[in-house]
């Protein structure tokens, strides 16, 4: 393609990729860097239903002219990068210095909000990753060896799980654990323990959120591998039978090695996907024994005063963690580009 | 045909003069539009201001109206005329300067209203509270009788009891409470740490101070309860501790006396529920004088971006919402304990009348309240699950707090 065609053709989705996506992150960094003005606080008579207080209250009229001169803030740098609810530089050096044992150090480091966040996000990422990649794989490998009359209705069941709203079908499964629920309770009565809670422990919690990941996610992987399969060399499948292949060594050679890109591109996604790991937390209620990035985030705009630079600071922290996620993926597929040229 | 014609516009003539006379004279000229919470006394405000004609009135009741009503009212003109708030949320909207004062329209069309509905900070009248709110106990009195002992008066009273039920093996799990991680907990936090007589911050300042023995007290007194809870209760909320309740499964609990009214009125509650509900006054604590609870108003404010003809309007439809005639409904009546003149307590009112006779603290207007209360909600689970011991959590909240506060510029 000229160049010059070329800038015609993508000039659309290179504006609509600065606007939609460009700007917004400069938004973000710009937000991240502000904090608001100092607080100018006065005593002031508070009296209501309940009586009179002498109080703190902000005072209006200092503050409107300070955020007239400086509407943008007070420029902080990477304050707000380096405080205790982000990457705590101060907290862990301190820690570093106190700490007797590794494990005291490390137990220091994960009661930090943000490095407690960042275990559970990246543990559910490199969990629930793999395993709905091989979960939605055999899906796709048992419901392509139906008979044609049976795969409509497999795959709409297969599919399901994916059709159903996160929240909605986090909250079911919510339900379902409870220690009154159906699976709380048979679970309970496997341990043989009436008081076991999944909810009240954090390992199962764990468990239980990646559990609903897996669930939830795995139909995006069949639906790609599905199609990939038919997409596979009938003649390659036949020679490879002539030759006395078994159906797994089948799949092991030709299968496998043909769907390699599907898995790159599912792999892809769902590492992104699960990065921003948010709706099962809400839905579970499971802020007690796991917190995500995301959850943060959420957290320091849903108070009754909203931190907007914090919240900030975390989004652009995850971007930065994103971008390290999928960089050896990006690398390879740039690798493979070259390789082909 | 004709007599048809004459018929008809008769008929919209009648329905066009019982439509204005259905304003009850609340005549407005300009828009009103209204962002609240969804409790029934707060739908019952809205559609007392949708009453008035003349203008267009509008309104957005919603849970989440504390995520909208800052950003309704920061734009010029604002979205929304009015915000009804609460003590705790107003403190947002005064951070922000996005309502009004009301001195001026309270001089002219408030003539309905009590001194005491007036909240007015630094000598201005920023809000009028029509309702007053706080959490209460509320107990199955069958059960208690049962197990011989008096509804509780302490919470100290309350673990013995709670013990008793259990022992006798009338329920497994027999106190109730909203300990969800987050808001809710962070709550209870305050109920109790200021039923021990504690501070959440230095006097006058900004500086957190809830690393003290109060505050190791409030905590052993919560964990010491929750033995008594379902094990779940982290993750109950108001909503799913009442259906505890309601499903019989619980004796004793805090609630709020917003929702207690109506507790057992749900479908499918069984009778023995019904009957043995019983409504009392907060608890004390370690031998206090003040309740572990909190007061609580709700009130309505006008936003400060918008005309004075729109002031004015929605001033006089909510003014007319709250007027004392809409008490002659028994309905509304139940709804709330009203702060307008001339209500008279209901039976589900004994709480929260209890709890201002007994010198409970009104949950604090501060600024950087809000702040507090999310780095509570935040880092107290991690005691009530065990992982740490009480003072590691108040020193974590204190740091959570002071990073929070330093970033809003309060410290």
């Amino acid at each position: 393609m000229r160049h010059r065609t070329f800038f015609w053709f993508f000039l659309p989705t290179g504006l609509a990729m600065l606007l939609f996506i460009a700007l917004p992150i400069i938004s973000v960094v710009m937000q991240s860097l502000f904090t608001p003005h100092e607080a100018v606080l006065i005593a002031s008579e508070n009296c209501g239903p309940f009586g009179c207080t002498v109080s703190t209250t902000v005072d209006q009229e200092a503050t409107a002219q300070i955020r007239a001169d400086k509407p943008m803030g007070r420029f902080v740098g990477l304050d707000i990068y380096l405080d205790r609810g982000h990457l705590a530089t101060q907290e862990i050096a301190a820690a570093w210095a106190s700490a007797d044992s590794m494990g005291a150090f490390f137990s220091e480091v994960f009661n930090l909000p943000f490095y407690r966040a960042l275990t559970f996000t990246l543990t559910y990422t490199f969990v629930v990753t793999p395993l709905l990649i091989m979960l939605g794989f055999a899906v796709a490998v048992a419901v392509n060896s139906l008979h044609r009359r049976l795969k409509g209705l497999m795959i709409f069941f297969s599919l399901l799980p994916m059709i159903v709203t996160p929240l909605v079908g986090s909250l079911i499964l919510f339900w379902m654990i409870d220690s009154r629920g159906v699976l709380g309770q048979f679970i309970s009565y496997l341990a043989a323990d009436p008081s076991l809670s999944l909810k009240a422990s954090t390992p199962l919690m764990w468990m239980s959120l990646i559990v609903y990941g897996i669930w939830s996610s795995a139909p995006f992987a069949f639906v790609v591998f599905y199609a990939g399969l038919q997409t596979v060399p009938k003649d390659t499948l036949e020679s490879a039978m002539i030759d006395g292949a078994t159906r797994w060594e089948q799949i092991r050679y030709v299968v496998i090695p043909h769907l390699m890109p599907l898995v790159t591109f599912v792999a892809l996604i769902q590492l992104m996907d699960n990065f921003r790991v948010f709706e099962p937390i809400i839905g579970f209620s499971a802020e007690a024994h796991a917190t995500s990035l995301s959850w943060i985030i959420f957290n320091d705009l849903g108070g009754e005063t909203r931190q907007l630079s914090a919240a900030a600071t975390t989004s652009v922290l995850t971007i930065i963690g994103v971008a390290i996620l999928l960089s050896p993926v990006l690398y390879r597929t740039w690798r493979d580009f070259r390789g082909k040229t | 045909m004709f007599l048809k014609k004459i018929a008809m516009a008769s008929v919209v003539s009648l329905l066009g003069t019982t439509a204005f006379s259905a304003g009850h004279g609340c005549g407005i000229e300009a828009r009103v539009s209204i962002v609240g919470n969804e409790f029934p006394a707060i739908q019952t405000v809205g559609a007392g201001a949708a009453e008035c004609t003349g203008g267009e009135v509008s309104k957005n009741l919603t849970a989440d109206h504390q995520k909208i009503n800052v950003a309704g009212m920061s734009g010029n003109p604002a979205e929304y005329t009015s915000a009804i708030v609460a003590n705790s949320s107003i403190v947002a909207l005064m951070n922000e300067d996005v309502i009004r004062p009301l001195d001026d329209l309270v001089a002219k069309h408030g003539a309905s209203l009590k001194k005491n509905q007036l909240i007015t900070i630094n000598g201005k009248v920023m809000a009028v509270a029509f309702m007053a709110n706080a959490q209460h106990l509320v107990y199955r009195s069958d059960i208690l009788e049962k197990a011989g002992v008096e509804a509780p008066k302490t919470y100290e009273d309350m673990l013995a009891a709670a013990e008793k039920i259990r022992s006798m093996g009338l329920m497994e799990n027999p106190v109730g409470g909203a300990y969800k991680a987050g808001w809710n907990l962070a709550q209870e936090f305050n109920n109790m740490y200021l039923g021990f007589g504690g501070q959440h911050f230095a006097a006058g300042s900004a500086t957190p101070s809830i690393n003290n023995e109060a505050g190791v007290k409030t905590l052993e007194m919560m964990k010491a309860l929750s033995a008594y809870m379902n094990p779940d209760y982290l993750t109950h909320d108001s909503n799913a501790t009442n259906a505890e309740y309601r499903a019989g499964n619980v004796a004793l609990m805090n609630m709020w006396g917003s929702r207690a009214a109506t507790l057992t009125d749900a479908e499918g509650v069984s009778q023995e529920v019904k009957d043995g509900f019983a409504i009392a006054g907060p608890m004390t604590v370690g031998g206090g004088d003040s309740a572990a609870s909190t007061l609580w108003w709700d009130g309505w404010t006008v936003a400060k971006n918008i005309s004075d003809a729109e002031a004015e309007a929605t001033f006089i439809a909510l003014t007319h919402a709250i007027r004392p005639a809409v008490l002659e409904d028994a309905e509304v009546t139940k709804q709330a304990v009203w702060l307008i003149d001339g209500y008279a307590p209901t039976e589900a009112a004994v709480g929260v009348f209890a709890a201002a006779q007994m010198n409970t603290t009104p949950y604090p207007m501060l600024p950087f309240f809000g702040l507090m209360h999310t780095a509570l909600g935040a880092e107290l689970p991690d005691f009530m699950s065990g992982k740490e011991s009480a003072e590691k959590t108040l020193a974590d909240i204190e740091a959570a707090y002071t990073a929070a506060a330093k970033e809003k510029g309060f410290l």
